[in-house]
């Protein structure tokens, strides 16, 4: 269970949110609102652990995430602005080697099933510079179906994607809530999944 | 093994994504090998004075080329935003750099040790001053990338980094190309080499050792 306390964040001068609270428990989606700015990205990348806060805590199941951090690393997946993709690498080896490198080893049988869901298995032998920016977060977002962790952190997951991948996501996000894991992203849309499963969180002071 | 499994695989990718680029490393290699030839033309070649500077120039060389390669260490990663989900990866920041470094000093050091000889019989170096220089390189261009790389760390993400890097490098790299050159000079002079090679294996266990900690206390700093 991920639980934010108080907290503080501030980009330059300007004070994004004081005394924040939150928690995400087993099988519920926080869908983070609010306008450009406000600091949603921020926020996600302070409870992923990439950025440091002003004040208050983030804790992992009671644990701070600053001190078991390669505990809480191995707990998550988080998936950014940019889609973490090298343009030298085919794509297939982009997702082995993201895989590998998060201690997942899969067998190349599974790596194509995965590819062909997200739709990218008839390019998997080439360069990734040769992709779309939908395919680029198509080829991002295949980690989801391989990599079986508890928290997901995902940040404008649905942009640059396509009707049709849009609903994939949005299935696969279902199938992870009721395995009871979490997620927590931003997002311009609704994710379209059982609302009971759903609490939106607005920031903006 | 888990741990081993996945630094083999960062291992992997930083030598393939350099293969599969291998005009930045050529070009380096071909910067180091034109910048060892330019001195002799420049200066005359008689053989007295070949004697004295060659240590020296192939030494500068070695280092200054090292330089230019170190931009790409972590800068490709960061743009790309891979450098996050390194960041993320459930081990210890100093053993992700280390492996960094280390897949750096495959492809822009090791290939200026490969290269040494051939210049060093440009500047009419016998069989064991040559051993000397390779000795000396296959010792000191280690330490080149892991100074380097606590730079290019602190640097990350700034304008006009490249300039700063070697404003920050430079200097750090003194003590290398004293005893590295030296090594080679005393051996070129009939002295023995030995202390001043003692010398850079101390301080390259030294930058084993410190050297991937500090590249990550600073990369954590630059990617706040």
């Amino acid at each position: 269970m991920l639980k934010v306390r108080a907290l503080e964040c501030r980009r330059g001068a300007s004070l994004l949110m004081s005394d924040f609270n939150m928690s995400l428990e087993a099988g519920q989606l926080i869908h983070l609102q609010g306008a450009n700015g406000t600091g949603k990205t921020s926020l996600l990348r302070i409870i992923s652990g990439l950025s440091t806060q002003e004040t208050g805590k983030v804790l992992w199941n009671d644990v701070d995430i600053r001190t078991a951090r390669e505990d809480y690393s191995s707990n998550l997946i988080y998936i950014g602005h940019q889609p973490a993709i090298k343009d030298d690498l085919t794509v297939l080896e982009n997702l082995t080697v993201s895989l590998k490198l998060n201690g997942v080893n899969v067998d190349i049988k599974r790596l194509g099933e995965a590819l062909e869901v997200v739709g990218l298995a008839r390019r998997k032998n080439l360069p990734a510079r040769v992709l779309s920016q939908g395919q680029r977060r198509r080829l991002s977002l295949a980690r989801l179906w391989l990599d079986q962790r508890p928290l997901w952190i995902l940040d404008e997951p649905f942009n640059a994607l396509d009707v049709q991948a849009n609903k994939l996501l949005e299935e696969r996000l279902d199938q992870h809530l009721v395995s009871s894991g979490m997620c927590i992203l931003t997002s311009h849309h609704t994710p379209n999944i059982d609302k009971k499963l759903l609490t939106e969180v607005s920031l903006g002071l | 093994m888990k741990i081993a499994g996945i630094l083999q695989a960062l291992l992997w990718r930083d030598i393939k994504l350099a293969m599969r680029r291998q005009s930045d490393v050529v070009a380096t290699l071909f910067f180091f090998v034109v910048a060892v030839s330019l001195f002799p033309l420049g200066i005359g070649s008689a053989p007295s004075l070949m004697h004295a500077i060659g240590p020296g120039v192939i030494w500068v060389a070695a280092l200054l080329s090292s330089m230019l390669s170190l931009n790409r260490l972590f800068s490709s990663d960061y743009a790309d935003g891979t450098l996050e989900q390194l960041l993320l990866v459930p081990m210890p920041l100093t053993l992700i750099l280390a492996i960094k470094i280390f897949a750096h000093w495959i492809v822009a050091g090791l290939p200026l040790v490969i290269l040494a000889p051939i210049l060093g019989l440009q500047f009419d170096m016998g069989a064991k001053d040559i051993g000397i220089l390779v000795l000396s390189l296959i010792l000191g261009t280690p330490l080149l990338s892991l100074i380097g790389a606590i730079g290019a760390a602190l640097i990350l993400g700034m304008r006009g980094g490249g300039v700063l890097l070697a404003i920050l490098v430079l200097p750090l790299y003194i003590p290398v190309l004293i005893f590295g050159a030296g090594a080679v000079t005393a051996s070129v002079n009939g002295i023995s080499p030995e202390g001043a090679l003692s010398l850079i294996a101390a301080m390259l266990t030294l930058g084993v050792v410190f050297a991937p900690f500090a590249a990550a206390v600073a990369l954590r700093i630059s990617l706040e």
